[in-house]
């Protein structure tokens, strides 16, 4: 049995005033392995502390019950006091005798009836404390960062400003995502290139910095300060380090029918391409599907005009493997496919396009040179109709059930920048709301309704028809004076929703990251947490935890630097010592821990065990790791022979307070 | 069960709260002063989730007249998920109770944040009247451990 | 049919696919059948039998029969192959060691039906076109094949195989069954008479522990009520209060991964309803969480290992039917 010491807190009056506080210490006093029991004014005072202190060395205690306020405001100093008399912190518990008893109580007989029944249920509790010490885990000072957009410039910049190697994995052979595809950017009209190329070429120049591109996260294992990531390099068919990016082969190759994806495929590119001029790094890459010389082995004239013989045709994907403290995820957003959405004959009609294409028809690397011409027979459109929510906030299952966010923004965007370069282009933007928060946000889309007569009606579009002389028919409502509109346009742009980028949900798979319905990565806490996800280590940057612009982006992607910077600074991790744990003589390996297992702490091991009959058997069996584990314990009831166990709440010990008090 | 001098019934009542939120609750209708009876008595758990069924019979068994279980509001989970469990768990716990015949007053979940001092007063203000309108728990107790 | 699973079976075991058959032998009395493992053709000859009676659903002896060494035959009925299921997805068998040969389904006999007519001294039961003719030590007696059906059988869920490596004889449907009647029938009385009847019930239990050995879904390496850590280790019901927690409990342990094979009824010596409390949470999960059977596949996630952030409260359970 342990030998206990109890200690009454008097707190001036806060609980003495109620409590009969040496009744308390008297009947606790008689409990089994009580040594001594004794009450004191203030124990979390200085000299309290010592009298907890001198008490645990002269008895040789193996467990303290302090009887005062919530463990909530004391746990920690009680701990921090036995540990420095040589007690381990955890074999110290607190009955809470202010909050939860004399402060809501007013009959003193009755309170201090239940302040003893406290007393008993942790000294019952503490009877079957066990000392507990804190792993520490070591922590690899290299931080990985899925996705190349703004997000993880910015998130690696941060951290490689900070002395931290990060690596950034980016699956297109550029790095620079949706934002080097926009012409220009809200509020301020800046071009976006001119803003962007710069950081893409300080990542790819900083020394602490490492791009993957064209590589993608096969595999991730481990936990918190020491995950190791299999990266698949895929086979670009050009040696990175040779290759100048003089772009001579892409000039030279024969191919040149291939739809260019940089340019929504409006326009075409060669078989061997480099994404774009200011394209980081600035490698040329073979694609495989349209490459003669890949298919059937009949071209090669990339390779014989490569002055420096960077072009292998057998190169294969490589798959390398790297250790990281951190990961930071910032796979992004593409806008939903339109298939479901026939009435806006997306489909059927070129001069029907998304946001995002028009976006490529204006600007000046674009496939017109920045004129704005319909794609279907280069003439200038002078009707431009925008519809607005395509697939956003819809209740249906064809469309995403949230707001976009972006959308109001960038066309109040798009019709300003064609007003203002082609004024005598009417333009017409059908919406349910105009969701405009934001700094300079509300008086920018202002301006396009009174500064540049942007017609702006509420009201859904109905119905888009393409008609036999070149324009498109738009069959619209107006909500605010109740009438049919059918207007004859040049163009229609769809203000398409986006979603999270297809790899996320793959992705959180293998990080045991969450995610909610619409695939986009849960945060630890919506409000507190909001660049962390549950699971250590993992952190969110920019649309993949929801619709973001691009300053919110890198406002998130530099917190989530400063948060990965903060582990990466330490050496090592204290890990929480209240943590699960699996016997495994009972474990049934069933995995039913598993599932429950918000942070993906329990793997299972196929482990051999002597049995009765001195034959052996291997079983599967339930292993937790202390370091990610943070001591939930649902893992304790999803598991039904009870071989989990929680360290600090076991079962016996809650059982142990039940009983106690229910005694 | 207590037997006070008006005779009244006074019903034990023991509470599982969560660390995070309902156990911040409670400390915080005390330092309010808001009033709830001595009968309930308060056992911290890191998690609603980490309640095992089994934690709650047992209460029963050894004289408790009634079980409530508090933790964070769905969504706020300290640790993201873990009182979804604890949602479906109880909801099927209690719902087998109240299939062997068991009073369903006597057992209840509520989501008190840590914020919700008040509405934990008031909780367990209501609580424990309901369950003293019950009277003592006869059909789910273990006769040795009746007191006298 | 027998002939033919023997048949099999030897082949198998001769060709060398598989080491040992998983089936029934005959106990003391004709319908007295027991689950067996059989090594040789000799010992399927001499003991492996197929009738009315083979009812036992034999899954639960693969926890162990897998994990030796060489492939294990095994023959499942309908309801059997659910009960495997769970195991493969709780890791509890090793699939790729058992051969299964599903067989067809019931409806089986329970011979406590028969014996309930006054029929005393039975030989033999045979099936004679829906004529139970039951040759006794006191001459034969006849009674209709239907009126001694299993009753487990008699409320059947499914004549699908959810898992099989061959079939003898055809696959069924999943069927529509009136099984969870009797459950409902207890949700509308008061919570009195809901207290009465299962008092009643439990009170019999002589904890003799048959429903959690014949039961698939307790396949626990040490059983709680096994372990004296566990603070409800038990023996013997001392009290009505263990009498409830016990199958309280077991319900629990088991709910969500319950494939209502109705195992657990039909070996209770004191014919306690025990499928009902199963079925009690199979129907709450049903219509709280939607249609879930444990076993029909090895991928999808038990309910009580998963959530919506929509779902009900447990506040349902006061708010749903009178008290």
């Amino acid at each position: 049995m342990q030998r206990i010491g109890v200690f009454v807190c008097h707190c001036g009056t806060n609980i003495a005033a109620t409590v009969d506080v040496k009744a308390v210490a008297e009947a606790l006093g008689h409990e089994p392995g009580v040594v001594i029991s004794q009450d004191y004014q203030y124990m979390c005072s200085e000299s309290g502390q010592n009298l907890v202190k001198d008490a645990i060395k002269e008895h040789d205690l193996g467990g303290v019950v302090i009887c005062s306020c919530s463990p909530r405001m004391h746990e920690n100093t009680f701990r921090k006091a036995a540990a420095s008399a040589g007690l381990n912190p955890y074999l110290v518990e607190i009955a809470n005798i202010r909050e939860q008893c004399s402060w809501i109580h007013k009959d003193i007989a009755t309170a201090t009836e239940k302040a003893i029944i406290l007393g008993k249920a942790a000294i019952a509790k503490v009877h079957l404390n066990t000392p507990l010490t804190s792993m520490e885990s070591p922590v690899v000072k290299r931080a990985l960062v899925i996705g190349g957009g703004i997000a993880g410039i910015q998130t690696a910049l941060d951290i490689a400003e900070a002395g931290f190697d990060v690596d950034i994995v980016e699956k297109q052979p550029t790095i620079g995502g949706k934002m080097a595809q926009i012409d220009k950017t809200f509020p301020t009209l800046d071009c976006a290139a001119c803003i962007l190329t710069p950081k893409m070429v300080e990542a790819s120049q900083n020394e602490h910095i490492t791009i993957h591109s064209f590589s993608e996260v096969e595999d991730v294992k481990g936990f918190v300060g020491n995950f190791t990531v299999k990266i698949r390099k895929k086979a670009r068919y050009v040696d990175e380090t040779k290759c100048t990016g003089c772009g001579l082969c892409t000039e030279k190759c024969p191919m040149k029918k291939v739809p260019n994806e940089f340019n929504m495929g409006l326009d075409n590119r060669s078989a061997v391409y480099i994404p774009f001029a200011q394209a980081v790094p600035k490698v040329a890459t073979i694609d495989p599907n349209y490459c003669m010389m890949l298919k059937n082995g009949k071209c090669g004239v990339c390779s014989k005009v490569c002055s420096v013989g960077a072009i292998d045709y057998k190169q294969q994907d490589r798959i390398i493997e790297e250790k990281y403290g951190a990961i930071v995820v910032a796979t992004g957003f593409n806008p939903i496919k339109l298939d479901k959405y026939d009435e806006f004959a997306y489909n059927q009609c070129p001069d029907v396009v998304t946001s995002l294409e028009l976006e490529r028809l204006m600007n000046a690397a674009g496939p017109n040179g920045g004129t704005l011409l319909r794609p279907s027979d280069k003439t200038h459109p002078h009707t431009i109709v925008f519809v607005q929510c395509v697939g956003s906030r819809c209740d249906d299952s064809k469309g995403k059930p949230y707001c976009s966010k972006i959308c109001c923004m960038y066309t109040a965007k798009h019709a300003m920048l064609i007003r203002e370069k082609y004024p005598d282009t009417e333009v017409y933007v059908f919406y349910i709301d105009v969701r405009t928060p934001g700094k300079n946000f509300d008086e920018f889309y202002r301006r396009a309704v009174e500064q540049y007569n942007v017609h702006y009606i509420k009201g859904m579009v109905g119905k888009v028809t393409p008609k036999s002389d070149g324009k498109i028919g738009v069959q619209a409502s107006d909500l605010l004076s109740n009438e049919q509109l059918h207007i004859d346009a040049d163009m229609v742009v769809l203000a398409v929703a986006i979603e999270p980028d297809k790899t996320a949900r793959p992705l959180a798979t293998m990080l045991t990251t969450q995610m909610d319905t619409n695939d986009f990565f849960t945060e630890a806490h919506p409000k507190l947490r909001p660049v962390e996800s549950a699971t250590a280590g993992i952190f969110l940057s920019g649309a993949c935890q929801g619709p973001k612009d691009i300053p919110e982006t890198v406002a998130q992607g530099s917190a989530a630097a400063a948060k990965a910077i903060g582990l990466l600074c330490k050496n090592s991790i204290t890990c929480n010592p209240c943590t699960a744990h699996s016997n495994e003589l009972m474990c049934n390996g069933c995995s039913s821990c598993e599932k429950v297992c918000p942070y993906g702490a329990i793997t299972y091991i196929d482990k051999e065990f002597r049995m009765p009959d001195r034959t052996t058997a291997i079983r599967r069996v339930a292993s937790v790791n202390p370091a990610v584990c943070q001591g939930c314990g649902a893992c304790t009831v999803a598991c039904p022979s009870g071989a989990m166990d929680l360290s600090g709440f076991s079962n016996s010990q809650i059982m142990a307070e039940v009983d106690a008090i229910c005694k | 069960m207590q037997v006070n001098e008006n005779k009244e019934f006074q019903p034990l009542i023991v509470a599982f709260c969560c660390n995070w939120c309902s156990y911040a609750g409670a400390d915080l209708s005390g330092t309010n002063r808001l009033n709830y009876p001595t009968n309930v008595k308060i056992i911290r758990v890191p998690c609603s989730c980490r309640v095992n069924p089994m934690f709650i019979l047992r209460a029963f068994q050894r004289g408790a007249d009634g079980v409530i279980l508090c933790g964070c509001h769905p969504g706020d989970c300290h640790y993201t998920s873990g009182n979804y469990f604890t949602r479906r768990r109880m909801t099927l716990l209690f719902s087998m109770l109240d299939f062997l015949g068991i009073e369903r007053d006597r057992t209840r979940v509520e989501w008190v944040s840590a914020a919700e001092g008040a509405k934990f007063a008031a909780t367990m203000n209501e609580f424990t009247e309901a369950v003293r309108k019950l009277g003592p728990n006869r059909r789910l107790e273990d006769l040795r451990c009746r007191k006298q | 049919m027998q002939e033919a699973m023997i048949k099999r079976a030897k082949e198998l075991l001769a060709d060398g696919s598989v080491k040992r058959v998983i089936g029934w032998k005959r106990g003391e009395f004709a319908y007295d059948i027991t689950p067996a493992v059989f090594e040789s053709a000799e010992e399927l000859d001499k003991d492996f039998v197929f009738d009315d009676f083979t009812s036992a659903n034999v899954s639960k002896y693969l926890v162990k029969e897998s994990k030796k060494e060489g492939k294990v035959l095994v023959f499942l009925k309908p309801c059997d192959t659910y009960s495997l299921n769970q195991l493969t997805k709780e890791h509890r068998v090793d699939r790729d060691n058992i051969y299964v040969i599903g067989i067809p389904g019931g409806p089986k006999l329970d011979i406590e039906k028969i014996k309930a007519k006054g029929i005393t001294g039975i030989l033999s039961v045979k099936n004679d076109n829906y004529t139970l003719k039951i040759d006794t030590l006191y001459g034969e007696e006849t009674m209709p094949f239907s009126e001694a059906i299993l009753d487990k059988c008699a409320s059947c869920k499914s004549k699908k195989h959810v898992t099989y490596d061959e079939l003898i004889g055809e696959d069924g449907d999943v069927l529509d069954s009136d099984r969870f009647d009797m459950v409902e029938k207890l949700e509308n009385m008061t919570a009195q008479e809901r207290y009465d009847f299962w008092r009643e019930q439990l009170s019999k239990c002589i904890r003799c522990n048959a429903c959690r050995n014949v039961c698939p879904a307790c396949t626990c390496e040490k059983c709680v009520f096994d372990n004296p850590n566990s603070g409800v280790e038990n023996k013997a019901a001392s009290d009505s209060f263990e009498e409830n927690m016990f199958h309280i409990i077991r319900a629990f342990h088991v709910a969500g991964r319950c494939t209502d094979c109705g195992e657990c009824s039909r070996v209770c010596p004191q014919n306690i309803p025990l499928h009902l409390l199963n079925r009690k949470f199979i129907k709450d999960i049903n219509s709280l969480y939607g249609e879930y059977q444990a076993g029909a596949d090895t991928t999808s996630r038990a309910p009580l290992t998963d959530y919506t952030a929509d779902d009900c409260e447990a506040s349902i359970v006061h708010e749903r039917g009178a008290e």
